[in-house]
């Protein structure tokens, strides 16, 4: 006791105004409200450089292929034979394909459909995932039988078994929906449904977690139902981790639509995606090399923005890092 | 340990069964005829007939407890056959590709050393280098050499394999000319010379697989060596005086490579199965191409057992993940 009493200096009595510097200001702090949640994990995301320049460039791909066509008005299926394979120029930038169309204006086409089926098959993705965990996380008896469907997803052959689904049920689909809706759906369902299962495991892991807290505790005991429960409670409070799968979610199904396209199982020919496009240029690889280059790198771009988005957000979601 | 490592087994059987039923009805309920390539001139009762040769005139349950006699119960025989030169199997009907006619497993036996020589290759080759970089990254945390390796790992991870596949083929093969394009499976291993030849071909295979390992691995390395780097045991380690080479290299190296190891267990599966892009891109004809090429012929026996064989390594890793991470950590016990 006496050797504590000695080193503990003598200011707890002292008035703050001497001990902190600014302390005898107006009480301005107090009088502010208190800073929203969002606006501290915006000023931690911020802080994040990588996923900071990650995110403008997404932005900055999604307009472009959106929105360009606005400004770049050579439609991506216009056949000019007399212009093939030629070089970058002012009248085309990135060149044109064997049979004389505008890579510029494919490689925007092909950025779209590629952006929707990522962006599409995330979210379908994401609502299978956010379903199950919720649903096993939340109520005890449906824990077992979710998370044992959850291992035998994990256990399945995943390409393989996209490769047999893309063959098996795409000529049904197509006389159904149209070549090229049928083709959509197929790729959106079948990279949603073979993707949610890392997602389901982490939300069910947050809200079982989430489950022992009082307040939880204290909206069961005011009579709160349990659909008003997961809603109000405990999704807004799971949102973090399925923000953080939502965006690398992106970057895994913008990989597999372009690999199952570059495995000539994906889009038909005539339709093109960053994965179809690196898929016809490597006929092209002798005498044109260059060609492979726009689609791989658009897509090695985005993948690598979105991967540093989630990153970032995943640093700037955890409070026990925010602030740091 | 032990009831564990035979309970997991146990459990792990209904788990196949059920993934081998959803494998076989899905190929069952695809639109898909076998007999779609067959001239039209050919009369419907011969068809029938070619139908019936295939196996394909029972009904569903039938054909699936057939394959599964096969899969289980005849193919283990004909192993035991062709090691110890009985002779149980004999007569025996196997399972049969469509493709060739001839029995499903010999073609995988064929295939399977392409695919190991250069998967397996890679992987080992990922492992070697990802593992010194996750241990220096974590020791020298936010320096230039960890952020390069943060941002080539980012690389790694977003970059397809059939764009750097390709990549490498554009730069050292069309425009350097140092090793071929194509992946020569014929190429026989016999003096010095045809060994360096054998090497030359397996250089961007192995490059391009290694380099998407070695990204996984090395982050793995680092966020395990981070964990043990701050804890009180590493003090007490330096605190009596420990060099520093000892406490990094054999305390914490020791420590943190408990859930490497499981994360490298894990992986194994994929040098069998995942690698089907990569072999495409480099027309190396293992496994994975005879999959890609079984599913486009629509030869459905071939493209059963293969995904099969897939899922029985990934639930076999899990396992052994499983009981590996019990036995290095006696922190862990599962009964």
């Amino acid at each position: 006791m006496t050797d504590k009493d000695r080193f503990v200096p003598d200011e707890g009595l002292a008035p703050a105004s001497t001990a902190l510097p600014g302390g005898a200001g107006p009480l301005e702090e107090f009088t502010k409200p208190p800073s929203n949640q969002w606006r501290e994990v915006w000023d931690q995301f911020k802080n994040h450089k990588g996923a900071l320049y990650g995110g403008i460039l997404f932005l900055v791909i999604v307009l472009w292929v959106y929105l360009g066509p606005v400004i770049w008005t050579i439609d991506a299926t216009h056949i000019d034979i007399r212009a093939r394979n030629q070089g970058p120029g002012f009248s085309h930038p990135f060149g044109t394909d064997q049979l004389g169309r505008d890579t510029f204006a494919r490689m925007m086409a092909g950025g779209r459909t590629s952006v929707s089926v990522g962006i599409t098959a995330m979210l379908l993705a994401l609502g299978l995932g956010s379903f199950v965990g919720v649903m096993a996380g939340f109520f005890k008896r449906l824990d077992g039988p979710l998370m044992r469907l959850t291992d035998l997803f994990l256990a399945l052959p995943l390409l393989p078994l996209l490769l047999v689904m893309m063959l098996l049920f795409r000529d049904p689909l197509n006389s159904a929906f149209g070549p090229e809706q049928g083709i959509f759906i197929l790729i959106v369902v079948a990279i949603g449904v073979t993707s949610w299962m890392p997602t389901a495991r982490i939300v069910r892991g947050d809200v079982l977690a989430l489950k022992e807290r009082e307040f939880v505790l204290a909206a069961r005991s005011i009579g709160t139902t349990n659909t008003k429960m997961i809603l109000r409670h405990i999704l807004p409070n799971v949102l973090s981790p399925i923000m953080v799968s939502a965006t690398l979610g992106i970057a895994t199904a913008i990989i597999t639509e372009s690999a199952l396209s570059f495995l000539g199982l994906g889009f038909p020919p005539d339709f093109p995606t960053w994965g179809r496009l690196l898929f016809d240029a490597t006929d092209y690889l002798q005498q044109y090399p260059e060609r492979v280059f726009w689609p791989g790198l658009a897509i090695s771009l985005t993948v690598l923005s979105v991967n540093y988005l989630g990153d970032g957000l995943r640093d700037a979601l955890d409070p026990r890092i925010r602030g740091r | 340990m032990l009831t564990f490592t035979i309970r997991r087994l146990v459990l792990a059987v209904p788990t196949l069964l059920f993934i081998s039923l959803v494998i076989f009805l899905l190929l069952e309920l695809a639109p898909g005829d076998p007999m779609a390539q067959v001239p039209l001139t050919v009369p419907p009762e011969v068809k029938e007939k070619m139908r019936e040769a295939l196996g394909l005139g029972q009904p569903m349950h039938i054909r699936f407890w057939k394959w599964i006699v096969q899969f289980f119960w005849i193919e283990p025989q004909v192993l035991i056959d062709a090691v110890f030169g009985s002779s149980f199997s004999a007569g025996d009907l196997r399972v049969i590709s469509w493709q060739t006619r001839s029995p499903v497993m010999d073609i995988v036996v064929q295939r399977i050393p392409q695919t190991l020589w250069v998967v397996g290759t890679a992987y080992l080759v990922g492992i070697l280098i990802a593992i010194p970089i996750g241990i220096y990254s974590a020791y020298k945390q936010y320096s230039w050499f960890d952020q390069t390796g943060t941002f080539i790992s980012m690389i790694g991870f977003s970059v397809p394999p059939f764009f750097s596949g390709v990549l490498v083929i554009v730069i050292f093969s069309v425009n350097l000319g140092w090793f071929p394009s194509i992946y020569d499976t014929t190429h026989k291993v016999v003096d010095w010379d045809s060994f360096v030849t054998q090497l030359q071909q397996m250089v961007m295979p192995v490059m391009v697989l290694a380099l998407q390992i070695t990204a996984q691995i090395s982050r793995f390395m680092r966020a395990s060596m981070l964990d043990n780097l701050n804890q009180d045991y590493v003090r007490t380690a330096r605190a009596k005086g420990l060099g520093e080479t000892t406490v990094v290299m054999v305390h914490v190296l020791r420590n943190s490579m408990i859930p490497v190891v499981t994360v490298i267990a894990l992986g194994v599966p994929s040098i069998f199965g995942g690698a089907i892009i990569t072999e495409q891109v480099f027309k190396v004809n293992g496994i994975g191409q005879l999959l890609i090429g079984a599913i486009q012929a629509n030869d459905l026996p071939m493209v059963q057992t293969l995904t099969f064989i897939f899922a029985v390594l990934i639930v076999l890793f899990n396992l052994i993940a499983d009981v590996l991470y019990g036995l290095l950590d006696p922190r862990i016990r599962y009964d």
